[in-house]
């Protein structure tokens, strides 16, 4: 039986999944909820200066994109930070904690950009019980035009500044929660390490308008006629956080930062690719929004079977070990040559491999094959590409093959070479020639 | 009354009975389901489903714009093939045509619902009235269409896109044909025919003039020397006979005849059927025969074939759905003799049959039905009438790939040419590309003739 106890910047959960900080996280009785079902810890929902709290929308604050019925692929909010009376939230958090002291229970905070207001709501938050704060400097809309969230996120000096303070008012783990509404997310990594964080966790939302509604031409979700940018998240925006997570945790400057994995976690699967990639644990959201707290129990038995079945025995067994294997493209091995197969008995001819392949590819397809509807790869035309198997709807009816070496490649008409060759050293490349020269 | 008392007897069952037995066999998906079902559908390439459609309707387009939520859409591009896509869609065998090859099969044996979308899209557009073609400038040019069935009315519909002038002669007292009156009541609800003949007609420039039959009121050659071309699409007429000794007798019925009955019957509660009922064949009319005459309130239906399952024109699902509603089909069993008492039905002796040296062959044994109604529903006949000298091939009108006969600017289609499938689907298509030579002849025509040397 695989152990699944999570220790993160040493903070302690029963399994790696954490609900991330958002409307599934506002209040006790929600949280009470998510931790009878299993989930592993709870970010809060990010808590504000004492005072007068947000207000939200009144109208819609949700919007979506849906695959085949109906399921939801992406969803968007427009939602702010809590707009519950601070010491609601503290006294209901403290209760929390004194109930489920295996639990792990995150601050997410966000106040205004100025020392005095971290150095105030540091001590409340500590008093809680908190196991430690998560900075939300990711949130994209609405209070990023106060200058907080995701204002703060895009610009690494206030990153670094605002992580400094709170590890100087504080002796709780700080995870620094980055924007990817930016062009390289190792810059704000790399401020957060500077200041100090002792992780980072990432994605937040994406800016992002889902749909636009052509009754009215607005974008959705439409409050009185408007629409703006929401924050999008979901299984839709799994790949760019995945890629951003890798590319923290291959970046020489930021290497060994922990990293908690959030964006478009839905299955055991999804959250085993993050801890491939580096990440220390995952959090959760919108598959808690779309089908409820119980999907935890999915993803720890999932995690779970699958691990025992690959001989993993911890999470430390498996966290990290695809980042070596994340490179450069420059680097990836161009002597490597694979070619589509199409397995007969498992195809249903449908031809969108064909068509596919004929109309916005190579043409390596076979349509008939003696007058027969048949498809087959021709594989002296076929560049291995691998769109034939994203577009199959049969699992496993199409893979790609590679040659081995000394195998002659029908296309090119050469001899699979065995030995590892890249772009930097390729004849075709002009910064190789003059190098050699 | 109820469903065993012994002869042939009107209002064996409730009123509410009957209201629940015929209505809508697969009703219309909502557009919920619609999506759900659009939504299996790969978009496949060079479609299997678009080449068993004897229409050629694009039907992976047709699910797509289903699901993106443009049913309208989805109707033009079916009418653009098949305007009768909407009768098609409810009686077309589609688990012996597009549903068949779908390639769904292969993987799920459960193909995309592609009959029930196709429903769905064109029930859309006729229920909105929505129409999507505009008769072309007029051409001058007048067509004779005969018979107003699903080939003639095809056939007429792209005439007048074209600007032809259109008159349509039909026998009968309403259009439709086979449509109107010779499918089962439960396919074809809430007076749909008619709704789609009036969809049809609404393009303009063409008459129908009913009660005008071939032979009877008119010729082949009375049209031709009228009109700049013919279509013939009559339709088969005759029964085909049992064959056996005292099929005269009262309550031995023709079963088409008994299938138009009930669908001209406003209240169903009016059409007699007998207590034990036997139909005799193996098609989709003797189905049809039995299923109904079971709904009608009949004790016991048994449908009698003489070959096995196998051979059997009826399709599995027809077949299935007899015996789900309580009909008995047993095979090889051919009818020997209607037995009478007191000059009516009240059995039918058969003969057990096998297949000897490839031939078909009564064992010698036989025994008795009991049966107070018998359906002959073994086959149904050309009968060529006031068509001259025109040439026929086994039995029925003789065509070439165009559809064009024997006879210069004569054109047939739909049952009464020899296709081997007398399907509604197949009769569109005959009269549709009938059409299409039609236009090709007359546009030619219109056009200088250019000497080649």
């Amino acid at each position: 039986m695989a152990d699944l106890r999570n220790n993160f910047v040493g903070i302690k959960s029963p399994n790696p999944f954490w609900l991330a900080s958002a409307p599934p996280t506002d209040k006790a009785y929600n949280v009470e909820r998510a931790f009878k079902a299993g989930w592993g810890g709870v970010v809060w929902k990010t808590l504000g200066e004492e005072g007068p709290p947000v207000v939200n929308v009144n109208g819609p604050r949700y919007g979506a994109i849906w695959g085949a019925d109906r399921r939801l692929l992406g969803l968007n909010n427009i939602e702010l930070i809590t707009d519950r009376d601070l010491y609601t939230n503290l006294r209901e958090m403290k209760q929390v904690k004194m109930n489920w002291p295996d639990r792990a229970l995150i601050a997410s905070i966000m106040v205004p950009c100025e020392e005095e207001s971290w150095k105030a709501i540091l001590p409340l938050v500590e008093e809680t019980g908190a196991d430690g704060i998560e900075l939300n400097f990711g949130c994209p809309h609405g209070m990023s035009e106060r200058g907080m969230g995701a204002a703060v996120g895009q610009v690494p000096e206030y990153i670094e500044m605002v992580v400094r303070w709170c590890k100087q008012y504080t002796r709780m783990p700080v995870i620094t929660k980055l924007t990817p509404n930016i062009t390289d997310i190792r810059k704000p990594a790399r401020a957060a390490k500077a200041g100090g964080t002792d992780a980072v966790s990432l994605i937040n939302t994406i800016n992002s308008i889902v749909s636009v509604d052509l009754d009215n031409f607005a974008p959705n979700p439409t409050v009185g006629g408007k629409g703006t940018h929401g924050g999008y998240c979901g299984p839709a925006v799994k790949p760019i956080a995945l890629n951003m997570v890798a590319e923290i945790a291959r970046d020489p400057e930021t290497y060994g930062l922990p990293i908690s994995g959030i964006g478009g976690i839905t299955t055991w699967r999804d959250a085993a690719e993050f801890l491939a990639l580096g990440a220390g644990n995952v959090q959760v959201c919108t598959a808690a929004m779309t089908y409820g707290f119980k999907i935890v129990q999915e993803m720890i038995s999932g995690l779970s079977d699958w691990m025992d079945s690959k001989g993993h025995r911890s999470l430390d067994d498996i966290c990290g070990r695809a980042v070596p294997n994340v490179t450069d493209w420059q680097y990836l091995n161009l002597n490597y040559i694979a070619k589509a197969h199409i397995d007969q008995d498992a195809c249903i001819k449908c031809g969108r491999c064909h068509i596919a392949c004929e109309d916005t590819s190579h043409q390596a397809i076979t349509q008939f094959v003696d007058g027969v509807r048949h498809f087959e790869v021709m594989e002296d035309e076929c560049v291995g590409c691998n769109l034939c198997v994203n577009v199959c709807p049969v699992e496993n009816c199409i893979t790609m093959v590679g040659l081995e070496p000394g195998t002659l490649d029908q296309r090119t008409g050469k001899v699979v070479d065995p030995n590892y060759a890249n772009w930097t050293t390729h004849p075709n490349n002009p910064a190789a020639r003059q190098a050699a020269e | 009354m109820g469903t065993t008392q012994s002869g042939i007897h009107r209002g064996r069952l409730a009123p509410t009975e009957y209201e629940t037995n015929f209505s809508d066999l697969h009703p219309r998906l909502d557009d919920h389901e619609a999506l759900v079902a659009a939504d299996r559908c790969y978009f496949c390439y060079d479609a299997p489903c678009m080449t068993a459609c004897p229409t050629s309707i694009d039907i992976p387009l047709f699910i797509r714009q289903i699901s993106t939520g443009n049913p309208v859409g989805s109707a033009k591009t079916i009418f653009d093939q098949n305007i009768l896509g909407g009768m098609c869609a409810r009686v077309c065998p589609t688990e012996t045509l597009c549903e068949q090859v779908c390639v769904r099969n292969t993987a799920e044996h459960r193909p995309v619902e592609i009959g029930r979308l196709q429903r769905y899209a064109t029930d859309v557009a006729i229920a909105t009235n929505t129409h999507f073609y505009e008769r072309a400038a007029r051409t001058g040019k007048a067509i004779a269409v005969v018979g107003a069935g699903p080939a003639g009315l095809a056939c007429a519909h792209r005439l007048a896109v074209a600007g032809h002038d259109v008159v349509v002669f039909e026998a009968r007292e309403k259009a439709g044909g086979l449509n109107e009156y010779g499918i089962a009541t439960y396919k074809a609800v809430d007076d749909f025919a008619q709704a789609e003949v009036d969809y049809v007609l609404s393009i303009g420039g063409i008459e129908v003039k009913n009660g005008l039959k071939l032979g009877r009121d008119f010729t082949l050659s009375d049209l031709t020397a009228n009109f700049d071309a013919v279509f013939l699409g009559m339709g088969l007429s005759g029964v085909n006979a049992l064959g056996a000794e005292g099929e005269n007798l009262p309550g031995v019925v023709d079963a088409v005849d008994f299938i138009a009955e009930l669908r001209q019957a406003a209240d169903k509660a009016t059409v007699p059927v007998g207590r034990r009922v036997v139909v005799i064949g193996g098609g989709m009319t003797a189905i049809d025969a039995a299923v109904q005459a079971k709904l009608l309130g009949a004790e016991e239906v048994t449908i009698c074939y003489r070959r096995g399952k196998e051979q059997m024109n009826a399709s599995e699902f027809e077949q299935d759905l007899a015996a789900s509603k309580g009909v008995m089909i047993r095979h090889w069993l051919q009818p020997k003799r209607v037995i009478a008492r007191d000059g009516h039905v009240a059995g039918i002796e058969v003969e057990y049959t096998e297949m000897r040296d490839g031939k078909l062959t009564g064992t010698g044994e036989t025994g008795v039905l009991a049966a107070d109604q018998i359906f002959k529903a073994i086959g149904q006949t050309f009968e060529p009438a006031g068509l001259g000298s025109l040439a026929m091939a086994s039995g029925r009108i003789a065509i070439d790939a165009e559809g064009r006969t024997s006879v210069a600017n004569v054109w047939a289609g739909g049952d009464c040419v020899k296709a081997g499938e007398d399907l509604t689907v197949t009769s569109v298509a005959q009269g549709r590309d009938a059409a299409d030579s039609i236009n090709r002849m007359l546009a030619a025509g219109a056009q200088p003739s250019i000497a080649v040397a």
